[in-house]
């Protein structure tokens, strides 16, 4: 069973009005700005906090494997971790956490369930992101349906790197596509987020000519993205689509993924490629391109 | 509708006028004035004994008005301050004497300070108090309250109200725009004229109340009187023509108003002030004076200007705008001795209304909701308050106009539901058209606007009463016994008998307060009646008795409880880790707050981290903290009062949240000793980690119609709704909130230096949810790098 890393309730980024936001874990993509990078691995994730660690040596204590030991520099893990989560569930100050449970339908439709009047007074609904979402076609599908059920709207955060089918699918049982179109250029596509683009731009036309409701997100990186030839051919195709996105939300950069990084152990943009956040200036430009196409954009999500 | 902020070339913003007063009033500092005092201690001097009380009170201040210094400002249109110059502050001595120490501390401390010559302390010294010595309110009272509620009030359990203040929350209804004080006269005359000598043994009294209410409306107009003259005087010597004419008009208008009932709007704001300068000279009401709905109330006179071309917009957003520096010129009276961390502000706590329903509970947001937004806006003062009133049948439009102003961060407006204290006020009794008359004053308890005395008596320590219970009786911060011996919990077997002990002692205190409550309402009415302001409050007039002494339709007295969200989670963690899990033994949890968690840093984490609060959508802490509410209202709601009406709770907590903190050791949530309680019915700080969707579905589950109000704040950085749709969410919350029955919600703004305080003590801010980019986060889970980003980028908005 696919797993769930969080859970947001009070979420206003991520499709109209407020919605809760599912989160399933695993991701075909490494985007090297990845802000939820917990999420990439379909596995369970051992996060620790140094800020929070108050350097009791509840987790090392709990550890069966003896690999965490406490040094200067906060706790520290060896190789052979089996990511049991006892050292989580010994941790007081919550410092040491895993990322990703099993969820039944019914246990996340319960907490669905507690945010009904906000959603519905908001006319907001509930979104389903990763990871990549799509990567568990039917788990996500028996979710949307559950939700769908329940009578409430239904967004689906993905990269369309799927299959076909999955796509087609998904579709199906939702009502809108949040979907993220992080380069044009099938080869820099590759470069940034280890995969090529050329399934996805596919899998974009094949919603849009399914007349699908979807919405556009480009993360605009300077350094990446975020240059005229690249922001106008994704203006040109997207303009070229036989149901053109309800709107193109361009979402300035930012390292906050710097932080998660850190928590996992692991390092942020290792190759360190220049990443920079497009200033004011930058940022209307490029809504300017957008526009120019007869596009609704804006920024933010 | 218009609506428009901030628009440097729109001729309706703040024109050169206004912003010198704002100027003026922002930049004059606070003073004292004896001035008051000295009439008043001759008065008495001489007076004293010699007439029914009612009668001295009346005549005490009709010399006040008469021999009081008058001010008329260069620019104003509104006239009229409280003392002789703008935020001259007067002293009450009748009430309570400041010493000659009380005055030094006054005039030199650095937060807040009153200034105050040698020349008047030494005067004060001389005249004022060996005069009132023994004589005021606050000994009469302390002479009779008995040690143990004295040992109680010291040790911070309660505090009393009315010990220094007279009791205010006073809020007007439309009345003193359709009839002016002669009007009053002439009622007053019938009413003395019908007295039944022979068979109403109450006659001679309500005989003197009466007469003693017609001084004080000459009083009134003989201050309107004044300033008329004044403004003649002025006119003569004036040689701006323009502002000879201005002189003539405020001459004519105070001629007119208060005697008469107004014909335009700038009579009718100028009636509404001299009532309110009237109330607060009379006596020293906590929170001051409110006028309630003042768009309802003043519209009338705005579409009739407005139609026969007598007025613009923008004139009447000037008017309106001279009286908000008016409220703002009134800093709120300085109490005496060490009570100044109870609440040590210049805001008296006017609340002025707007939006919300009418008499028939209709919609009643007009144009001049909208102006008065604006003007809110531009002058941002520390006075007045301003709150915006959502009801079903209130248009969007009018909320998000107001939830624009409140992303510009200066704290207001707050937001009530007048369909929850509709029901709120129907429950205790009162008519519909009159709870629909009704709002909130204040801070935000419900009144029955114009027709209800509705008296806050003191607030009640919660957690306090939790702490002394875990000790059996005994204070652990004053070592005294307080309370009732109700067992050693750490002989408690079940999470019940600690529950019920709790519970006995909670009667115990409220019980106490009640008792003292009801005398110190007698001495009002004895001492201290208010001829002037009952007045205005349906039906002291027909039934001749003071709004001190019943004479008011309705008569509510107020227990406001604090630290729900406190006791809640103090209940939770021994629920759930003594009595159920084990994992600590009770004394291991009574030793941990006795040492403030020295040493027992692991023991706190877990606590904070692992026991369900309150505010998280959890039925664990929040069935708790509805027993706890429930059981304070049976505790506390339906004692019969001095004024033929009842005691009601409500869960206001202002500033007292961090008093009551002060005085209490450590909880046994991980709160370590002396740090703030939960404030109003707000989770406590930091305990709610679910978003505020769940905050507000935790406070859904109190029946909050059994109240007189209740208060969420809710952390808020601006930034989060930069944009109109982030707008519309805020507004959705709001809604969902008051479908689910909550009485308010107010939005903090986060400043530069809370988001500091956060990077300090990320434990009390677990809530705190800020917006980066298209994407939003919990503060806590960001880096540094990013924080520090964000705290920049707030820094940068406000300027």
């Amino acid at each position: 069973m696919p797993l769930v890393f969080d859970i947001k309730r009070f979420s206003i980024n991520d499709g109209p009005g407020i919605r809760t936001t599912v989160f399933l874990k695993g991701c075909p993509l490494h985007c090297v700005w990845c802000h939820n990078p917990e999420g990439i691995s379909p596995h369970s994730t051992r996060l620790y906090n140094r800020k929070k660690c108050i350097g009791c040596r509840s987790c090392v204590e709990a550890c069966p494997q003896g690999v965490l030991s406490l040094t200067p520099d906060g706790i520290k893990a060896k190789e052979g971790c089996t990511l049991c989560g006892r050292c989580a569930d010994a941790c007081p100050s919550k410092a040491m956490e895993m990322a990703g449970r099993q969820w039944t339908v019914d246990e996340l439709m319960s907490v669905i369930e507690k945010e009904r009047q906000v959603m519905t007074d908001s006319g907001g609904g509930v979104t389903l992101c990763g990871g990549e979402p799509l990567l568990h076609a039917d788990y996500l599908i028996s979710i949307l349906r559950a939700v769908g059920k329940a009578g409430f709207h239904r967004a689906v955060d993905t990269s369309l790197f799927a299959t076909r089918e999955a796509v087609e699918s998904v579709m199906r049982e939702c009502e809108l596509l949040l979907i993220d179109l992080k380069h044009f250029s099938d080869e820099a596509h590759h470069r940034y987020t280890g995969v090529g683009n050329t399934v996805i731009l596919e899998n974009i036309r094949l919603v849009s000519e399914a007349g699908k409701v979807y919405w556009i997100r480009i993360p605009l990186i300077v350094g990446v993205n975020a240059d005229d030839r690249n922001l106008s051919q994704s203006a040109q195709f997207l303009a070229s689509l036989p149901t053109k996105p309800e709107v193109v939300c361009l979402l300035p950069y930012h390292d906050i993924g710097k932080g998660k990084h850190a928590r996992m152990g692991t390092t942020y943009n290792p190759e360190a490629l220049p990443l920079r956040q497009p200033d004011a200036d930058e940022q209307e430009h490029a809504l300017s391109i957008f526009k120019a196409q007869g596009l609704n954009a804006r920024i933010g999500g | 509708m218009n609506f428009s902020i901030k628009h440097p070339e729109n001729e309706g913003g703040m024109n050169s006028r206004i912003r010198r007063l704002r100027r003026e009033s922002l930049e004059t500092p606070a003073t004292l004035t004896i001035e008051r005092a000295l009439i008043e201690t001759a008065f008495y001097k001489e007076n004293y004994g010699k007439m029914p009380n009612c009668v001295l009170r009346a005549r005490n201040f009709y010399e006040i008005c008469r021999q009081r210094t008058i001010y008329i400002g260069k620019d104003e249109l509104i006239v009229g301050e409280r003392g002789p110059k703008p935020k001259a502050v007067p002293t009450f001595p009748e009430l309570t004497c400041h010493s000659v120490e009380d005055l030094h501390t006054l005039n030199t401390r650095k937060l807040q300070p009153y200034l105050i010559s040698q020349e008047d302390i030494d005067t004060y010294e001389r005249v004022v108090i060996p005069y009132w010595k023994g004589r005021t309110q606050r000994e009469r009272i302390f002479s009779h309250v008995g040690k143990e509620w004295e040992e109680a009030y010291h040790a911070g359990v309660f505090t009393e109200f009315m010990e220094q203040r007279a009791a205010g929350h006073t809020a007007m209804d439309g009345k003193m725009y359709r009839r002016g004080l002669l009007d009053c006269k002439r009622r007053i005359a019938e009413r003395i004229a019908s007295l039944d000598y022979i068979n109403d043994p109450e006659a001679t009294d309500k005989q003197q109340e009466l007469e003693a209410m017609s001084i004080s409306c000459d009083a009134a107009i003989l201050l309107a009187e004044r300033h008329a003259r004044l403004a003649e005087q002025m006119a003569l010597e004036e040689t701006d023509p323009k502002r000879r004419a201005e002189l003539r008009k405020i001459a004519e208008t105070c001629h007119w108003v208060p005697a008469h009932a107004p014909r335009d709007l700038w009579e009718a704001i100028q009636m509404y002030w001299f009532v309110h300068l009237g109330t607060v000279t009379e006596l020293n009401g906590w929170d001051s004076m409110n006028p309630g709905h003042i768009d309802q109330h003043l519209f009338p006179f705005y579409k009739k200007g407005i139609e026969e071309g007598t007025l613009t917009r923008d004139s009447a957003k000037e008017l309106l705008s001279c009286l908000w520096v008016k409220f703002n010129n009134q800093p709120a009276p300085p109490k005496v001795g060490i009570t100044a961390l109870e609440s040590g502000t210049y805001n008296d706590f006017t609340n002025i209304n707007i939006g919300g329903i009418d008499r028939e509970g209709r919609d009643a947001v007009n144009e001049l909701s909208y102006i008065i937004l604006e003007i809110q806006e531009e002058l941002h003062e520390l006075q007045p308050g301003l709150s915006i009133h959502v009801s079903k049948v209130t248009p969007d439009e009018f909320v998000l106009a107001g939830a624009r102003v409140i992303r510009e961060g200066h704290g207001y407006p707050s937001v009530f539901n007048p369909d929850v204290y509709t029901k709120e006020l129907l429950r205790q009794g009162k008519t519909q058209g009159d709870a629909n008359e009704g709002g909130c004053s204040g801070c935000i308890e419900v009144g029955a606007f114009g027709k209800e005395a509705y008296l806050l008596t003191g607030y009640l320590n919660t957690p306090k009463i939790l702490e002394i219970t875990l000790n059996n009786g005994r204070d652990p911060m004053t070592g005294k016994e307080l309370g009732l011996k109700t067992g050693d919990p750490r002989g408690f077997k079940t999470f019940e008998e600690l529950y019920e002990a709790y519970h006995k002692q909670m009667l115990h205190f409220v019980n106490l307060k009640l008792a003292v409550n009801n005398y110190i309402e007698r001495m009002f009415s004895l001492y201290a009646p208010a001829t002037f302001l009952s007045l205005f409050i349906d039906d002291c007039i027909e039934n001749g008795k003071d709004y001190y002494s019943g004479g008011a339709r309705y008569n509510t007295s107020y227990i406001q409880c604090t630290g729900l969200g406190t006791i809640t989670d103090c209940l939770a963690t021994l629920k759930r880790h003594v009595f159920e899990t084990g994992r600590y033994t009770m004394d291991e949890m009574l030793r941990a707050v006795a040492q403030n968690f020295e040493g027992l840093e692991k023991m706190r984490q877990f606590i904070v981290n692992h026991t369900p609060f309150f505010g998280n959508d959890d039925d664990y802490a929040d069935d708790l903290a509805v027993r706890v509410y429930n059981d304070l209202v049976a505790a506390i709601e339906g004692h019969p009062n001095t004024r033929g009406g009842k005691t009601q709770l409500n869960m206001l907590s202002t500033t007292c949240h961090n008093y009551f903190g002060s005085v209490c050791g450590a909880s046994v949530n991980g709160r370590l000793a002396e740090f703030a309680i939960s404030d109003g019915t707000s989770p406590a700080h930091g305990a709610d980690t679910q978003g505020p969707t769940s905050v507000v579905k935790s406070l859904g589950k109190l029946d909050q119609t059994k109240s007189g109000g209740t208060l969420l704040n809710v952390r808020f950085v601006p930034q989060l709704m930069a944009r109109e749709e982030d707008l519309r969410k805020l507004v959705s919350l709001i809604r969902a909130y008051f479908s689910m029955g909550g009485h308010h919600i107010q939005f903090n703004v986060v400043d530069t230096e809370t988001l500091l305080d956060a990077q300090k003590n990320p434990e009390q801010y677990r809530d705190l949810l800020v917006r980066v980019a298209g994407y939003s986060d919990y503060f806590n889970d960001m880096t540094e790098q990013l924080q520090n980003e964000i705290i920049a980028r707030t820094l940068h908005e406000e300027f």
